[in-house]
């Protein structure tokens, strides 16, 4: 990785924070303490289980939607706003753009990740006044987490690279809804015959699968997770990264800046 | 050794909806430009400037044709450290200070740590803005903008310099300013590269300057030598309101301007011109051979190609 890559990606950092989006802690600190509040004095015994999936849905859909809205401006505005002409007549290469730009994004999300994981573990210490062994396997699901938000930042910058901003939000939010039935789609792909069964198993595979990302039920339910589904996810999350990363490095190698 | 060579530059657009109606925003484009001088590149809104300088700067790839720039290819990404860019309506990151940006495209230009201090500091005081680099970009007026643009693209002490439309923006301090700035430039031995359609901007800074309009190259060459073309006319200038006779039998275009007189005769007639205002007692101020403009040229060569156009049409 070269220094301007490092560059790049602190001053999406820097934008993403003076553009005040870790802001977005306060409204979720607000909902996680009004949830923590409100389930201490309603539920029995399951507590630990609405707070578990209550904070990591949370987390997830926050973090989605920071992904999407900040990625898919991450090219498209910096062309609209003329910003890159006078950063691409210096000696910075598209690659390094792109790649720059996506540490950045990926960077704020794993901050954001970080505080709302504290946020989490805060609640549940409030509502169940201890933490227990099992508790650890939330770091997991958070771990899940952020491979998700990297696919859904390369998705967004892709779409970035050659649509218009509504329309690249209409095809990232797309896409996570459709991989987050992934495993739905794929067994519904086993079940057809003939030709058809090329196509849509070849589209089963094709869109993200973030239902394999997503353990949150599991957690909440303190049901034990494999060390090989860790890896397994961890490389699948780098792999699609980096197909849709370079995808998004070859159209905009191509791309001319009008 | 050629600052740029531009060797059949040339751009066309495919536009409409399903992207096959070619548009030529260029057409096989044929200059160079020589290291310390100051190329002015004219022409007007349209004609084809910025889609060059785009060109040159690898924001737009061309159809056809080449250009080296300081001795390497185009897009060679070594070459860009030894240029500076500033575009039409600079617009940077509103979020950053002017230190902040400054920095952050001292880095991407390479520009090492302990240098990069001294060097954003005395680009601040140059373009003057030394008391604002704590301000947020998003607070700039359109002219410190400008003036911004014209720092970062000076920043890295650049070999080459191309600024697109320069003085946009300005108020006439400014406009002078940027002027003065250019010519320091040149004086360091940069080469400046600019492209305006404000003549008297290029008329006053420009060694050579090239004409271009509707995407096609019209006019090369020395602004001496465009402006030097004496039309067989001398002009002169003396105080006073009255308009001898004798004026008036030599011939002579009489326009009465306050207190001057300025009056546009053939050549031939200047010793008997300045002989009848001397029996007159009137106080000669000045004569000159009358030069075409650069305006002149620049309007006939567009004149000329629209006659063209219709010929053929």
């Amino acid at each position: 990785m070269t220094a301007r890559v490092v560059h790049i990606a602190s001053n999406t950092f820097r934008e993403a924070v003076r553009d005040r989006v870790l802001y977005n802690l306060i409204a979720f600190a607000l909902l996680l303490s009004g949830a923590a509040i409100l389930v201490g004095q309603i539920s029995i015994d399951i507590e630990r289980l609405v707070v578990v999936n209550l904070g990591l849905t949370a987390v997830s859909l926050f973090g989605v939607v920071i992904a999407i809205f900040i990625g898919i401006g991450l090219v498209s505005k910096e062309i609209e706003k003329r910003t890159l002409y006078t950063m691409l007549s210096r000696p910075v290469r598209r690659w390094e753009f792109i790649v720059g730009k996506f540490f950045g994004l990926a960077g704020t999300l794993v901050v954001n990740t970080f505080f709302m994981a504290i946020g989490v573990f805060g609640a549940l210490l409030y509502v169940a006044h201890k933490l227990s062994r099992p508790d650890a396997l939330i770091l997991v699901a958070l771990y899940f987490i952020v491979l998700e938000f990297l696919i859904i930042c390369s998705l967004a910058l892709l779409f970035s690279t050659f649509s218009s901003p509504l329309l690249s939000a209409v095809f990232a939010f797309s896409l996570f809804v459709i991989g987050s039935f992934a495993d739905d789609l794929r067994s519904f792909a086993a079940m057809t015959h003939g030709f058809a069964r090329w196509i849509v198993v070849g589209a089963a595979y094709i869109v993200p699968n973030f239902s394999a990302l997503n353990v949150i039920s599991a957690v909440a339910h303190q049901h034990p997770l494999n060390s090989q589904l860790v890896l397994q996810n961890t490389f699948y999350a780098i792999f699609y990264t980096a197909m849709a990363l370079s995808g998004a490095v070859l159209i905009f190698e191509r791309r001319n800046l009008k | 050794m050629a600052a740029i060579e531009i060797l059949g530059l040339e751009k066309t657009y495919m536009v409409g909806f399903w992207r096959k109606r070619p548009k030529r925003a260029l057409q096989p484009l044929h200059l160079t430009i020589e290291e310390g001088e100051i190329f002015g590149f004219l022409g007007p809104n349209g004609a084809g400037k910025t889609t060059t300088l785009k060109l040159l700067m690898g924001l737009v790839f061309p159809t056809a044709g080449t250009a080296r720039i300081l001795g390497r290819e185009w897009n060679d990404p070594e070459v860009k450290a030894q240029i500076g860019f500033l575009p039409e309506q600079p617009y940077f990151y509103d979020y950053l200070t002017a230190h902040e940006l400054l920095d952050y495209y001292g880095q991407l230009s390479g520009v090492p740590g302990k240098d990069r201090k001294r060097s954003i500091d005395q680009v601040l005081s140059r373009v003057g803005l030394t008391d604002v680099k704590g301000l947020q970009l998003r607070k700039f007026s359109k002219g410190m903008l400008q003036r911004v643009g014209i720092a970062q693209a000076i920043l890295h002490d650049p070999k080459l310099l191309f600024f697109d439309e320069p003085m946009s923006g300005l108020d006439p301090l400014g406009r002078r300013e940027v002027r003065d700035l250019m010519e320091q430039l040149k004086q360091e031995g940069k080469t400046v590269f600019f492209s305006t359609h404000i003549l008297s901007d290029a008329e006053a800074l420009c060694d050579r300057v090239a004409i271009i309009h509707k995407g096609e190259l019209r006019g090369v060459g020395a602004v001496e030598d465009l402006t030097s073309a004496v039309q067989g006319k001398i002009e002169v200038v003396w105080q006073g309101t009255l308009i001898p006779a004798s004026m008036k039998a030599l011939g002579a275009e009489c326009h009465i301007s306050g207190d001057t007189v300025r009056a546009v005769l053939p050549e031939k007639q200047q010793d008997a011109a300045i002989d009848a205002l001397r029996r007159e007692r009137i106080r000669l101020i000045a004569v000159t051979p009358l030069r075409t403009s650069l305006e002149t040229y620049f309007v006939e060569k567009l004149q000329h190609s629209q006659t063209t156009a219709g010929t053929l049409a």
